[in-house]
């Protein structure tokens, strides 16, 4: 077993997913229009809500929008995170993940396959939604979009990682509606993806601790900082454990003899 | 031997050259601190207050000489316009300007100041190398913006109660005619060739511009913002560029600077500072635009070049005027 097998098998299964991707236009569109649905509509109403104080990363009074817009950048990851999962499932009932399942390869280092080709096919989605913002006005630094590159792998190999180890406990494709329900919409709604810590902190000591230690929050803070050329050190660590906790515990939970696939009856 | 010449030579060269940047862009904004009777002191191309300086009680209007070398500051509850040296911040002087002094302007030649006193309805004359009232003008009621053209033909002062502009013959120190404005007019400035004033009306909510000649009002140019309320819209402070190209108008509590294509008279867009804005200054090079945030206790920098707030910086409590040195 060479480097080249690991090498054919990762871009495989990136092909496979970009190639899905790229075949289903309606999956792209519906994936974009989600986070600008968010900035042309749910901004535009609270315009006029922030600009009250002036927090890191920014050196000056921002609109709504430019807050918003790394918490969408996030929420598109968060979604095609939870998307993957879905698919994860979807081939289990369709019987392809059993092809890929009898791959002579680890399958640690198959879940990293997958996990890579969804990470990338998000990244591609959030550069289109840059694109499309900064002729809404949010243009960030230059050396911005550059920096935003790292923190998004990271952000989406995290985010990736949790759908991964919530595909191993989902049965079957109906249950992502509580997915849905118990993941995306608390994740989103309790993070800094919104409103600002300092603002949380006002109304809720409760909601602002749930939201501190949301690894979704760090997630965006992370992009929010790199979009402005700025590395936030807390984020970046607090993300990277919470990556490698939710993947060990993916691998485990995709081991037939161990985890999850076990109480599944090796499904 | 020959490395390390070159190599001296080389380290003097890029200290010289860091030297020779530095000089090009060192500068100063002076803001006064209307609370806490200061005078704030910014280095604007690092973003940074840089100190804090006891001026007098309630500092409002700011200006500097044509030499750079004073500062002149109205200390409203001392009842006097202080002329402060701009290297050393020693009080070098005080002006008569009569009661409650708070806007001022400052002639090109820089020998003749004038004063609005609001209480008093007059614009006080006061020749600044003698340190004398030399007229005083009965205007309007409650006397507030106050411009000197800058050919020094005219000196307007805008009345906020009697809603009216009065041009004032700089050689009689006399009213020659009077233009009806919308109510509270608060500020006014001259584009550079004298051909247009520019009014705002803080109550009306516009941007008037009148024609120097006709001395009438050419047009009128609300300002609202989508998203913001109408009462919130009370423009105050305007500033035109030497080239006509874009004029500012600072948009007290909607917290935002309209941006206004000087040629085609046409707001082009707004951007978001800090609370209650109403005080704006260029840079000496006409870059950046520096603006007074009341509530806010800062000032926000905007580069002129992308229209951009690029940093707002916290000076002290009520900052009110601002003026730059190179």
């Amino acid at each position: 077993m060479n480097i080249l097998h690991y090498w054919r098998a990762m871009w495989g299964i990136i092909g496979r997913e970009l190639w899905r991707f790229v075949r289903q236009r309606e999956r792209f569109i519906s994936a974009l229009v989600r986070p600008l649905v968010w900035l042309f509509i749910f901004a535009a109403g609270f315009r006029a809500a922030l600009g009250l104080a002036i927090s890191p990363p920014y050196e000056t009074y921002i609109l709504y929008e430019v807050y918003i817009t790394p918490g969408l950048m996030g929420m598109i990851q968060l979604f095609n995170g939870m998307q993957s999962s879905l698919s994860m499932v979807y081939d289990r009932e369709m019987g392809s993940m059993r092809i890929l399942m009898v791959c002579p390869l680890p399958r640690w280092f198959l879940l990293v396959s997958k996990l890579v080709a969804g990470v990338s096919v998000s990244i591609v989605q959030v550069y289109v939604f840059l694109t499309i913002a900064w002729f809404y006005d949010i243009e960030p630094p230059l050396v911005g979009y550059f920096w935003v590159f790292p923190a998004l792998i990271l952000s989406g190999l995290m985010l990736g990682a949790l759908g991964l180890l919530l595909s191993s406990f989902i049965k079957q494709l109906e249950n992502f509606a509580g997915v849905m329900n118990f993941v995306i919409f608390p994740m989103f709604f309790m993070s800094t993806a919104l409103y600002p810590l300092w603002k949380m902190k006002e109304s809720s000591e409760l909601l602002h601790s749930l939201a501190f230690y949301n690894p979704f929050s760090q997630a965006v803070e992370l992009i929010r900082f790199a979009l402005y050329g700025q590395f936030n050190e807390y984020a970046f660590i607090y993300t990277f454990c919470a990556f490698s906790f939710f993947m060990i515990a993916a691998v485990i939970g995709y081991n037939p003899s161990k985890g999850m696939m076990m109480k599944k009856g090796g499904k | 031997m020959k490395q390390s010449i070159l190599g001296v030579g080389l380290f003097s060269f890029l200290v010289s050259l860091s030297m020779l940047s530095y000089s090009v862009q060192a500068e100063t904004v002076f803001v006064t601190l209307e609370k806490d009777n200061a005078l704030a002191v910014v280095d604007p191309i690092e973003g940074k207050l840089i100190k804090i300086v006891d001026i007098g009680l309630r500092p409002r209007g700011i200006t500097l000489s044509p030499d750079n070398k004073y500062l002149y500051v109205a200390t409203s509850d001392e009842d006097t316009v202080k002329i402060i040296d701009t290297e050393t911040f020693a009080e070098v002087g005080q002006l008569p300007s009569g009661e409650d002094p708070e806007t001022f302007a400052l002639n090109p030649a820089g020998d003749r100041l004038y004063v609005s006193n609001e209480d008093d309805n007059l614009v006080t004359v006061i020749d600044v190398a003698n340190k004398k009232v030399i007229a005083q003008v009965k205007v309007g009621v409650e006397p507030e913006g106050i411009v000197v053209s800058p050919d020094n033909r005219w000196v307007i002062s805008a009345t906020e109660t009697t809603n009216m502009i009065h041009w004032i013959d700089t050689k009689t120190n006399t009213i020659v005619e009077n233009t009806l404005v919308d109510p509270r007019p608060r500020a006014a400035s001259f584009v550079s060739d004298n051909t247009q004033l520019w009014v705002t009306s803080e109550i009306a909510g516009t941007l008037m511009i009148l024609d120097v000649n006709s001395k009438q009002i050419i047009k009128k140019i609300r300002l609202d913002i989508p998203g913001v309320s109408t009462d919130k819209i009370q423009p105050v402070g305007v500033v035109i560029d030497k080239e006509r190209r874009w004029g500012y108008v600072a948009i007290g509590p909607a917290n935002r600077v309209a941006v206004i294509n000087a040629q085609t008279l046409e707001v082009e867009k707004f951007l978001l500072v800090g609370q209650r804005v109403w005080n704006l200054a260029f840079s000496p090079d006409q870059k950046r635009l520096y603006t007074t945030n009341g509530k806010s206790n800062d000032i926000s920098i905007i580069d002129l070049e992308s229209h951009k707030v690029t940093k707002s910086v916290g000076v002290g409590r009520f900052p009110w005027g601002i003026v730059s040195k190179p």
